[in-house]
């Protein structure tokens, strides 16, 4: 927990994300980019956390993100993803999906594609809420029930799938590539096959007890069957796609709604989820340790992960260690993340050794030694 | 009613033209909005102004450099009011004391961004109104800064000159620049400013960089070696007062009489009399009041000459002292003629010791209630202020953290933080709270589900309620039936979930098939929510169970449909439609006594429709008797099965 400090920023941040450095270089990120929201007139900006390496002490202050450029943006930032290195799409409140272009050599930004009333109500603008990307694809959902698959570099919608929810979609996620899971505000995963030409999902997947809400998903970098979710509860749930009904795990996470889950993109027995109860909860599962891993410092729940399934047979090692059905062999820690407690941690995004987060106090806190 | 003590501001409303009409206006939480008219009862030309102007006292919250304070010291707040009741006083006050000084970081952090935009700024207008907020910025933390020195710290004598003079010294921060620039130039000792160098020292108490400074002086002048040499003992001589030492306050004074002493003598021996600085310097160690008055310029302000003429006429003086000599500092200070600032009255306040009194002023002075709320709800942590009660019925600090979060909340983005300040106003937040929130406008289902989860937070249930009620009919509207019940799952509002069951049946009566499968066939528990819910599920399910050809399974359930009354009475008529097909398979479904329990329902819907309706055409009567006809004929001959088939005695 040393090094994190806030940066106050006169915007409720909604989205922060980090932009990809190319895997083969072992460089740790160093630029990010923010949205707004819930501000009369709402931006995109790029920040920098200036050079990384050497630094003297352990303790010492981490450099503050500093702006490098931003741009008005209509409507609030309900998603953004990078798409590459230069361009980064964003939802927007007011139903538009916009692709940015980030000018290197002038450090500006620019728009460069929008669709206008991408989703959209009869009469009325809906509320785009979620993008994943698989460049040059763009896939986009919204409170509108629809699911659109756009190209990038080209004007018009590559497909649509019109009703393709009575509720609001919140979030989405690619499988494969031709797979897409989506969950929804009445508590359902749904997962789409893009060689399907129908509008029906290929596979429904839903708790059996409440129908709560779901606002993020996540899938496992490594083994595209295994899916993270949260929602209104703050519970935690660990799914596995191939098999029935049922999440595999459900934990307690937070008090109120998580907004965002991810799991460590090149170290996946870390997780980390963030909610509106203004807490950000690094999950650490260690599989076939024999002595218990204790954390150094900071505040640490260990959850008790109930699973509801054990594991198909199959080869031990293939299984991933959150599918772990025995949760003796498997050991579950949590850490928070935050110095103390804050408003709502809107987003986060977790990349090498450099975490990020925006709250709704304004904030961003930046972490440049997470501990995985 | 109370005076006005200042004269109230103008703000001309552009395109208004008051000879012919009127302004009328209506108030609102934090501005006003005014619109011309003529307060007539009729009458009226065309023309006019056509619009209304929205007038904004605050526009502080809007900046967005001061945005950061206000998020800043909300945080600083919520940590204050968690500090636990139980521990004593004593140890509290350390705290309190950081937490003040959290506070004024803050503001100078702002203060110093605010300074680099004026100063880096190309517009005139824009770098002026920098400069003022800088300005009034400067002052806020300036009374913060003695507020903290005299009543959270609430030194004692003998510590209250030193604390005052940190706080001197930290508001004229020139003399180390001016200093500085002097040491670098090639001959520091005959630079202009060198001596207002030295006596700047002198009257900030800081003797050691004074004797530094002088040592360049006395290396020019070697011939009156001796008479720095004097000077400088004189100055390293000085007590200061050291609360940690187990000095104390008489010994201190003794000491300090007693070099005061020696000084005079050196002045009477005429000890500097060929050096005028010096000589100087010598009188003000004394006290010499008409020399300080002579350096007006150097100490710039009554506060300053204050604090010096403390230091070297009474440093043991006590709190309860200080504004007699406050008063008269600032008399002799200023002209007679000037007409004392709102600052000046503002520390006069202090140094007497009247809070109350600060607090008003402050109110009156500044244009939002961000200090005062503040600064009052931390003496109150300090248990300074008083708690006599306001004709409104709640405290003092209560009262301005009302105003201050009311303020807040007409802002479009920082309304969330005023829902912590009304937590913590434990009379009227509540309510406040109850009435602003349900006044946020939801344009996305993500504030408001932030909006709801603050109500939940509170068990506002009457707040959830309402909101949840305006998004689900927003639903409605645009056709998603989905987001609408989720709604009024969360909720738990059963009139609308029949409504929107209701939209269902409708839609299934009018094209013959469910839309929204996905959602009714995936209701699970919240079906229990209503019972028009309840039935489509079981319906659909019925459906689903024919589907499947588990004849036997459907028929149970469309019985139970209509025997356990869930399903609605204008509905049996479709429902006994539907079982049509199943009576007229070969194999018996119904059992004979679930076709006299048909029959039954039947015969309670017919004898309700024995009266004929005159509105209805004849067509449709027809078709409803041969409907009802043909139900009869299937039901009979499924009865005579039915008693066959269970009269039949295997053998």
């Amino acid at each position: 927990m040393e090094g994190i400090n806030a940066k106050y920023v006169s915007q409720k941040i909604s989205k922060t994300r980090w932009r990809p450095v190319s895997s083969s270089s072992l460089q740790q990120p160093d630029i990010f980019a923010t949205g707004s929201w819930d501000n009369e007139d709402n931006k995109i900006s790029i920040w920098s956390i200036g050079e990384n390496g050497i630094s003297s002490m352990d303790d010492e202050f981490e450099g503050d993100p500093q702006l490098v450029c931003e741009h008005k943006h209509n409507g609030d930032v309900l998603d953004l993803q990078f798409l590459d290195q230069d361009r980064i799409v964003t939802a927007s409140s007011t139903g538009a999906v916009i692709i940015f272009r980030h000018h290197h050599n002038s450090q500006t930004l620019s728009v460069s594609q929008l669709w206008e009333r991408a989703h959209h109500y009869p009469c009325d603008n809906a509320p785009c809420t979620g993008i994943v990307c698989n460049s040059p694809e763009i896939v986009t959902v919204g409170e509108d029930g629809r699911i659109i698959l756009f190209r990038a570099d080209q004007e018009g919608v590559l497909r649509t799938i019109e009703n393709a929810d009575s509720s609001t979609i919140h979030a989405v996620t690619f499988l494969r590539t031709t797979e897409i899971l989506t969950v929804n505000s009445i508590g359902q995963l749904k997962i789409w096959d893009f060689r399907q030409q129908g509008n029906e999902p290929s596979q429904i997947l839903s708790l059996t007890g409440d129908r709560v809400p779901l606002h993020c998903v996540d899938r496992h970098p490594n083994q595209q069957h295994i899916v993270a979710t949260g929602g209104q509860d703050g519970m935690l749930c660990i799914w596995d796609v191939r098999q029935g009904n049922m999440p595999f795990s459900l934990m307690e996470a937070h008090s109120a709604e998580m907004w965002e889950v991810h799991f460590h993109p090149s170290n996946p027995d870390h997780l980390f989820s963030c909610s509106e109860d203004g807490s950000l909860l690094h999950w650490e599962t260690s599989s076939n340790s024999d002595t218990p891993s204790f954390l150094q410092g900071g505040r640490n729940t260990s959850i008790v992960s109930r699973s509801a399934l054990a594991p198909a047979g199959g080869n031990q090692s293939l299984i991933s260690s959150w599918l772990t059905g025995d949760s003796s062999k498997g050991r579950l820690e949590t850490t928070h993340m935050l110095p103390s407690q804050t408003l709502s941690v809107n987003s986060l995004d977790v990349l090498g050794q450099c975490l990020v987060c925006g709250t709704d106090g304004e904030a961003i806190y930046v972490n440049r030694r997470v501990p995985i | 009613m109370e005076e006005v003590d200042v004269e109230p501001t103008t703000t001309p409303i552009p395109g208004f033209d008051s000879n012919q009409k009127h302004l009328g206006f209506v108030w609102g939480p934090g501005d006003i909005l005014v619109y011309e008219t003529i307060y007539k009862a009729s009458g009226g030309s065309a023309g006019g102004c056509p619009f209304v102007h929205e007038v904004r006292k605050d526009e502080d919250i809007y900046s967005p450099i001061l945005r950061k304070l206000f998020n800043e010291s909300h945080h600083i707040f919520v940590g204050l009011q968690r500090i636990r009741e139980d521990l004593p006083s004593k140890n509290k006050k350390p705290q309190f004391v950081s937490i003040s000084k959290n506070y004024r970081s803050v503001i100078r952090a702002c203060m110093e961004e605010l300074q680099q935009v004026a100063v880096s700024t190309q517009d005139a207008a824009l770098a002026t109104q920098y400069g003022n907020q800088v300005s009034i910025l400067l002052a806020v933390e300036l009374i913060w800064n003695l507020c903290e020195v005299l009543f959270i710290d609430a030194a004692p004598a003998g510590s209250l000159v030193l604390h005052l003079l940190d706080w001197v010294r930290l508001h004229k921060a020139d003399v180390d620049e001016k200093a500085r620039e002097v040491l670098a130039s090639e001959s520091p000792a005959e630079h202009q400013a060198y001596w207002d160098v030295v006596i700047s020292y002198v009257l900030q108490g800081r003797m050691d960089e004074a004797r530094q400074v002088l040592v360049k002086q006395a290396a020019l002048q070697p011939a009156a070696r001796a008479m720095f040499k004097l000077l400088d003992n004189l100055l390293m001589k000085m007590p200061i007062f050291n609360p940690g030492e187990t000095q104390t306050l008489t010994e201190f004074d003794v000491k300090w009489r007693h070099w005061r002493e020696e000084v005079d003598r050196c002045l009477q021996d005429q000890s500097f009399a060929s050096n005028p600085h010096l000589e100087d310097i010598c009188k003000i160690l004394v006290g010499d009041e008409d020399v300080l008055l002579e350096h007006k310029e150097l100490l710039s302000t009554w506060y300053h000459f204050l604090v010096t003429r403390l230091l070297f006429s009474h440093p043991t003086v006590k709190p309860t002292e200080l504004h007699y000599y406050a008063q008269s500092s600032m008399h002799m200070f200023l002209d007679t003629r000037s007409v004392p600032e709102p600052l000046d009255s503002i520390l006069l306040a202090a140094f007497e010791f009247d809070i109350h009194q600060v607090i008003k002023d402050c109110s009156i002075a500044l244009n939002n209630w961000w200090f005062v709320g503040h600064l009052t709800d931390l003496l109150d942590h300090c248990k300074l202020l008083q708690s006599h009660n306001l004709h409104f019925g709640s405290n003092l600090r209560e009262f301005l953290l009302l105003e201050y979060a009311s303020g807040l909340f007409t802002h479009h983005s920082l309304w969330q933080l005023a829902v912590d300040y009304f937590d913590h106003c434990p009379e009227f937040g509540r309510v406040y709270l109850e009435l602003q929130i349900e006044r946020v406008p939801l344009d996305t289902e993500r504030k408001a589900l932030k909006v709801i989860r603050i109500c939940e937070q509170r068990q506002m249930t009457e707040q959830v309620r309402s909101i949840c009620k305006i998004m689900a009919k927003k639903a409605l509207r645009n056709n998603r039936l989905g987001s609408a019940l989720s709604w009024s799952i969360r909720a738990k509002d059963a009139a609308f979930a029949t409504l929107i069951s209701e939209r269902f049946l409708q839609d299934y009566c009018a094209k013959g098939t469910f839309s929204d499968l996905d959602l009714i066939d995936n209701l699970g528990p919240a079906m229990l929510l209503s019972d028009r819910l309840t039935f489509l599920g079981k319906y659909r399910e019925f459906h689903r169970l024919y589907g499947e050809k588990r004849f036997s399974d459907a028929a149970k359930l469309l019985l139970s449909l209509m025997t356990a009354k869930i399903a609605p009475r204008s509905f049996w008529m479709t429902l006994l439609t539907d079982a049509l097909p199943l009576l007229e398979q070969k194999e018996v479904i119904f059992s004979a006594d679930q076709t006299h329990e048909l029959m039954f329902c039947l015969e309670e819907l017919t004898s309700e429709k024995s009266v004929p309706n005159p509105d209805r055409p004849m067509q449709d009567e027809d078709i409803e008797t041969t409907k009802i006809e043909l139900l009869r004929l299937a039901l009979a001959r499924n009865l005579a099965m039915a008693i066959v088939k269970e009269g039949t005695v295997e053998v």
